[in-house]
C-alpha cells in the first residue's frame, strides 16, 4: 500500500512499488487527463507536476512519487481557469486535444520558472511535448499570452 | 466512383419529419423509417415510423442538438456541421450542443476521411435546418393567429413583419405538437441562403469541443473503464504481417501478481493470422507479463522481406508494363516522337506512419448477446462489421460507442484494435480493455504505402508541355479495405485503385496523358496499406509537381509561368458545379496567391537560400481543393542539411464554413506534411518494422517549425475539404525550392542532408 497525494487529495494505492506512475494515475486511480503517449518519456503526453516540476509520470515509479505533491491537470486550477487553460481556450489551440493536458502542464511549470519568456526559452521549454495535430505554432502564442496573462494578474 | 459512395452516405430518397408525438415533448428531425410514408410526421412517431434520434432534436427549452456521424479526431467537424444547420434553422447559436451517436445502420454509412465530411454534408445540414425553421414558423404563425408568409425567424425567435408580434422557438415548441413532411422534392426546392447572406456560417465561432480538452475532461478511446474489466496486451508479433503464434510458455509470468493467463487467439478475418494475448487484472500486470511470456512463432511468408524487396518489386513491375490505365486522353506515342524536349525521372516515396498521439486501443464487452466496442473510429461501418465476422456473430449485434479521437489520419478506419480486444474478451468471458504500446503503433500500423513512380514528359518546339506518361505503383488499401470500391480501368483491362492513384489525373492542360497504376504485391503482402491523411495525392503530387519544376527548369521557363501557362480552364478542366466551377483557374489564381504573398521572384534571398512553388487539386479530381505553396528553404553547403525557413500558403476553399477552424487546419498539416517529407521514415528488414518508438522515428518538434503564412480565398463556391490539401502540396514546394537554392534535385524520401549533398554534387 502507498499513499499519493494528487491535486491535494490523498489517495491509498494497491500497486507494486516499481509501477508506473502514469498507470496509477490514470488506469489505477482513473485520472484519465493525462496520457499515454510513447512510455518512454520523449513525447510529453504523460506531464504531470512533481512538487511543482513537470515530469513525465511514465518514466517515475509508484516509489517515488510517495510523499511527494503531484498535479494532474484536473488539479492545475479548481476551476479551470488556470492562465495557461484560459490561453489555450481564447486561442482554440487543440485540434485533437489528446496531447495538450501535457502541453498545459508543462508550459504551467515553465512559466513558474520564467514569467517573461522569450520566443527561443518558449521553444526550447516546449520542445519535449510532440503535437501530431501539430498546433506548434499557436502553442507557441499560448505561452506567451499566459505569461501575459500571468504578469498582468 | 465519389458519388457512388455519397449515395451509401445519406439515404436521400425519404421524407423528412419534423415533428413531435404530444405537447412539450420537444421536437425531432429526421428520415421516416420507411418510405412512401403516407400519413405526417405525428402519425409515424406514434407508429414507431420514425427515428427521433435523426440529424436534430430541440427540446422545449430551445436547445438544439445536432447528432454528429462524424469522428471528432481535431478537425472540430463538428462544429462545422453544426454551424450549417444553425445558419438555416436562424437558431441563437448559444442555444447549439452537439453529440456524438453509437453506430447504427439508420445513419447509412459511418466514415470519416478524405476531406468529405463538410464537403459532403453542408447542402444536407442546411436543409435540414431550414426544414425545421420552416416547421417552427408555420407553427409560430399559428399561434400568433398571422400568416406564415408574413413571418420570419432570427436568433431562435418567430417574428411578425407587420405587427413585430413574436414568439420564441422555445415557446413554440413547448406548446406543440407539431407535424410537418417535407417530401424529398420539397427538401430539394428550399432555397438556402447564398454567400454573403451567411450570419453564422463563415464566423469563427469557438469550437464546441474544446473546453472538454482543456481540462482534461474530454474521454478518448483510452479513457474508457467497464466494471468487471481485465487488461489485455498483444504480445508483439515478430513481422509485420503473417506471424502466427504455435505455443506460449508463460512459466515466467505466472508469479505475477493480477496475472491471468495467455490466450493464442486465430483471427478469421486476416487482419492478423493470429494472435498472443496476456490477460491480468490490471495493465502493469499485463505489460509485465507481455515481456515475460516467451512465444514460439510461426513466422509467415514476410519474414524475409525488406525494403529494398518492396522497391524492386515496383521496378520490375513498371518495367514488364504490368498496371493497368487510369487516364488515356489524345496521343502520347505521338507527342513523344514530337517532342523538341523529353524529360524522364523516377519518383519514390518512403512507408509512412500515422503517429497519432493516442495509440489504438478498444474497449470490448459482450451484454445480452450484443457485443459493444468502446473507442475511436472513423469507419464504424466496416470495423463493427469486421469484428462481428471476427466473432461469429450478426454485424446488427455489433455496436460501437465513439470516443473522441486522440487523432486518426485515417489510421482509425481499421478494426486491428477492435477485433483482438473482442476475440480477448470472448475468451476471458469478461470486459477486455486493450491498448497498443508505442511501438506496436509504430510496428502495426497499416502504414502509407511506399511508393514508386515515373514520369515521362515531352515539350513541343513552341516550349509547352504537351504530353506526359505517368506510372504509379504502390500497394492497395482500398483492396484491403474495401474491395467494392476497385474501379474499372480506362483500358477496361482489370481493376485499380482509385485512392491510391488519385491526383495523377491533374488539373493541368496536357493534351496527351498517360497514367497507369500498378499494385505492389509484394508491399501489399508485408507492409499491409493504409489510408493517411491526403492518401494518393501524398504520392502523385509529389511526383507531378516535382516534375512540372524539372520540365520548366529543362526548357529554360520559370516554374511559376510554366505552371499558369498550363491552367486555362478549357476542355476537360472547365469544372462543373458545385465542387469543381471554375476549374484549372481556380487553380492559377491559388498559385498567384502564395506568389504574390511570397515574394516570388522578388523577395532577396540569401546566398544557398531558394524558393520553391507548387499546387496540388488534392483531394479528389472531382472534390479539389485549389491550393499552392512557395516554399522558402535554406541548404547548409557543406552538409545539405535542409532548412525550411517559410511556407506561404494559398487555399481556395470556396467558402469557409469556420475560418479559425481552416486556419488551423491549414497550419496543422503544412507541419504534418513538412515532418512526413523531412524527418519521418519507415523501413522494413526481415518482414519487420525497423522503428519503434520517437527515438527512432522523429515527427517534426516545436523548435524545428518554420514561419507560416496562410492566404485562405473565399469566392462563395461550395465549401471545400481544408484538413488534407496542404500535407500534399509542401513536398514538391521544399523538393523545388531545394534545387532553386542550391540546383540539386532529390526525388526520394526523406529528403535528408545526405541525399541534398549527393544530389548537390551530381548537379
Amino acid at each position: 500500500m502507498a499513499v499519493l497525494n494528487i491535486n491535494g487529495v490523498s489517495h491509498v494505492v494497491d500497486a507494486p512499488g516499481d509501477t508506473k506512475l502514469l498507470w496509477v494515475i490514470r488506469e489505477g486511480l482513473r485520472l484519465t487527463g493525462t496520457k499515454f503517449g510513447c512510455g518512454i518519456g520523449l513525447c510529453g503526453a504523460c506531464t504531470v507536476h512533481l512538487n511543482g516540476e513537470a515530469v513525465r509520470s511514465c518514466q517515475l515509479q509508484l516509489s517515488d512519487a510517495e510523499g511527494a505533491t503531484i498535479t494532474t491537470i484536473e488539479g492545475l486550477d479548481p476551476k479551470g481557469q488556470h492562465p495557461v487553460q484560459k490561453a489555450w481556450l481564447e486561442l482554440q489551440i487543440p485540434q485533437c486535444g489528446y496531447c495538450q493536458s501535457g502541453q498545459m502542464m508543462n508550459a504551467a511549470a515553465f512559466l513558474e520558472s520564467n514569467s517573461s519568456p522569450s520566443d527561443a526559452e518558449i521553444l526550447d521549454a516546449m520542445q519535449g511535448n510532440i503535437c501530431r495535430c501539430s498546433t506548434y505554432a499557436r502553442i507557441k502564442q499560448g505561452v506567451r499570452r499566459a505569461a501575459q496573462m500571468m504578469q498582468e494578474a | 466512383m465519389t458519388k457512388h459512395m455519397k449515395d451509401l452516405g445519406g439515404a436521400t430518397r425519404r421524407d423528412i419529419l419534423v415533428g413531435s408525438a404530444v405537447a412539450g415533448t420537444g421536437l425531432v428531425v429526421g428520415y421516416s423509417v420507411l418510405p412512401h410514408l403516407t400519413g405526417g410526421a405525428r402519425e409515424a412517431l406514434a407508429a414507431g415510423n420514425f427515428e427521433p434520434s435523426l440529424f436534430l432534436t430541440m427540446e422545449p427549452s430551445g436547445i438544439a442538438t445536432v447528432h454528429v456521424t462524424k469522428t471528432e479526431m481535431g478537425q472540430h467537424v463538428g462544429t462545422a456541421l453544426a454551424q450549417a444547420v444553425a445558419e438555416e434553422l436562424e437558431i441563437d447559436w448559444n442555444d447549439v450542443r452537439i453529440d456524438y451517436p453509437d453506430s447504427h445502420e439508420k445513419w447509412g454509412l459511418m466514415i470519416t476521411g478524405g476531406s468529405w465530411s463538410v464537403n459532403w454534408t453542408f447542402d444536407r445540414n442546411s436543409r435540414i435546418g431550414a426544414a425545421a425553421r420552416m416547421a417552427l414558423v408555420e407553427a409560430g404563425a399559428n399561434m400568433l393567429g398571422v400568416p406564415a408568409s408574413e413571418c420570419s425567424a432570427a436568433n431562435s425567435t418567430v417574428t411578425h413583419t407587420g405587427t413585430g408580434q413574436s414568439t420564441t422557438y422555445s415557446e413554440i415548441i413547448s406548446a406543440g405538437p407539431i407535424d410537418r413532411t417535407f417530401s424529398e422534392d420539397e427538401m430539394k426546392a428550399i432555397e438556402l441562403k447564398k454567400f454573403g447572406e451567411y450570419k453564422l456560417v463563415g464566423t469563427s465561432v469557438p469550437a464546441l469541443d474544446i473546453p472538454a480538452k482543456i481540462d482534461g475532461t474530454a474521454r478518448y478511446g483510452i479513457d474508457v473503464f467497464v466494471p468487471n474489466m481485465a487488461y489485455g496486451r498483444i504480445v508483439t508479433w515478430p513481422t509485420r504481417w503473417g506471424a502466427m503464434p504455435n505455443s506460449v510458455d508463460d512459466s515466467a509470468a505466472s508469479g505475477i501478481d493480477g496475472y491471468i493467463g495467455t490466450e493464442i487467439i486465430e483471427d478469421p478475418t486476416g487482419v492478423q493470422r493470429g494472435y498472443a494475448i496476456v490477460l491480468a487484472e490490471t495493465i502493469w500486470a499485463a505489460e509485465k507479463a507481455a515481456d515475460a511470456v516467451s512465444v514460439d512463432w510461426d513466422l509467415g511468408p514476410n519474414a524475409n522481406v525488406s525494403t529494398a524487396d518492396i522497391l524492386g518489386y515496383a521496378k520490375k513491375a513498371t518495367a514488364d508494363g504490368e498496371g493497368f490505365a487510369w487516364v488515356i486522353d489524345g496521343d502520347t506515342d505521338a507527342g513523344m516522337s514530337n517532342a523538341a524536349t523529353v524529360v524522364e525521372a523516377e519518383y519514390e516515396t518512403s512507408l509512412g506512419y500515422h503517429g497519432m498521439m493516442e495509440p489504438m486501443n478498444c474497449v470490448a464487452m459482450e451484454q445480452d448477446g450484443v457485443w459493444h466496442l468502446f473507442t475511436a473510429c472513423q469507419w464504424s461501418t466496416r470495423c463493427t462489421a469486421m469484428t462481428a465476422e471476427a466473432l461469429g456473430v450478426e454485424p446488427a449485434n455489433v455496436v460501437h460507442h465513439q470516443q473522441y479521437a486522440g487523432t486518426g489520419f485515417g489510421r482509425r478506419l481499421e478494426p486491428d484494435a477492435m477485433i483482438p480486444a473482442a476475440l480477448a474478451a470472448k475468451a476471458a468471458g469478461r470486459p477486455v480493455k486493450l491498448v497498443f504500446t508505442r511501438e506496436q503503433d509504430v510496428m502495426f500500423d497499416f502504414h502509407q504505402s511506399l511508393t514508386y513512380q515515373t514520369v515521362k514528359g515531352g515539350v513541343n518546339v513552341a516550349g509547352d508541355l504537351d504530353t506526359m506518361v505517368h506510372t504509379v505503383c504502390s500497394a492497395w488499401a482500398t483492396k484491403r479495405q474495401a474491395p467494392g470500391f476497385l474501379a474499372e480501368s480506362v483500358d477496361k483491362k482489370g481493376k485499380i485503385d482509385p485512392f491510391s492513384t488519385n491526383g495523377s489525373d491533374h488539373w493541368y492542360n496536357v493534351p496527351n496523358q498517360y497514367v497507369r497504376s500498378i499494385e505492389n504485391i509484394v508491399g501489399q503482402s508485408a507492409t499491409p496499406p493504409g489510408q493517411l491523411r491526403a492518401v494518393a495525392p501524398t504520392w502523385t503530387m509529389w511526383a507531378v509537381e516535382s516534375f512540372l519544376d524539372e520540365a520548366a527548369h529543362a526548357v529554360g521557363r520559370d516554374p511559376l509561368e510554366f505552371r499558369t501557362s498550363l491552367l486555362k480552364a478549357v476542355g476537360k478542366n472547365v469544372g462543373t458545379p458545385p465542387n469543381t466551377v471554375g476549374g484549372s483557374e481556380r487553380l492559377r489564381n491559388a498559385l498567384l496567391v502564395a506568389a504574390g504573398r511570397a515574394g516570388y521572384g522578388v523577395k532577396p534571398l540569401p546566398a544557398n537560400t531558394g524558393q520553391g512553388i507548387a499546387s496540388v487539386t488534392s483531394q479528389e479530381r472531382g472534390s479539389p481543393t485549389w491550393t499552392a505553396c512557395v516554399a522558402e528553404v535554406h541548404v547548409d553547403p557543406e552538409s545539405g542539411e535542409p532548412t525550411v525557413r517559410k511556407l506561404s500558403i494559398a487555399m481556395d476553399v470556396g467558402t469557409a464554413v469556420n475560418p479559425d477552424g481552416v486556419l488551423a487546419q491549414i497550419q496543422g498539416s503544412a507541419i504534418y506534411g513538412t515532418s512526413r517529407v523531412l524527418y519521418e521514415n519507415i523501413t522494413m528488414k526481415d518482414g519487420s518494422i525497423e522503428q519503434s518508438n520517437f527515438d527512432t522515428w522523429t515527427p517534426m518538434r516545436i523548435n524545428q517549425v518554420p514561419e507560416i503564412d496562410v492566404s485562405i480565398i473565399q469566392n462563395g463556391h461550395y465549401p471545400a475539404g481544408t484538413g488534407e490539401p496542404v500535407v500534399t502540396v509542401v513536398g514538391p514546394a521544399i523538393a523545388n525550392a531545394i534545387q532553386a537554392a542550391v540546383g540539386a534535385r532529390v526525388r526520394s524520401w526523406p529528403i535528408t542532408a545526405e541525399k541534398v549533398k549527393a544530389a548537390m554534387q551530381e548537379a
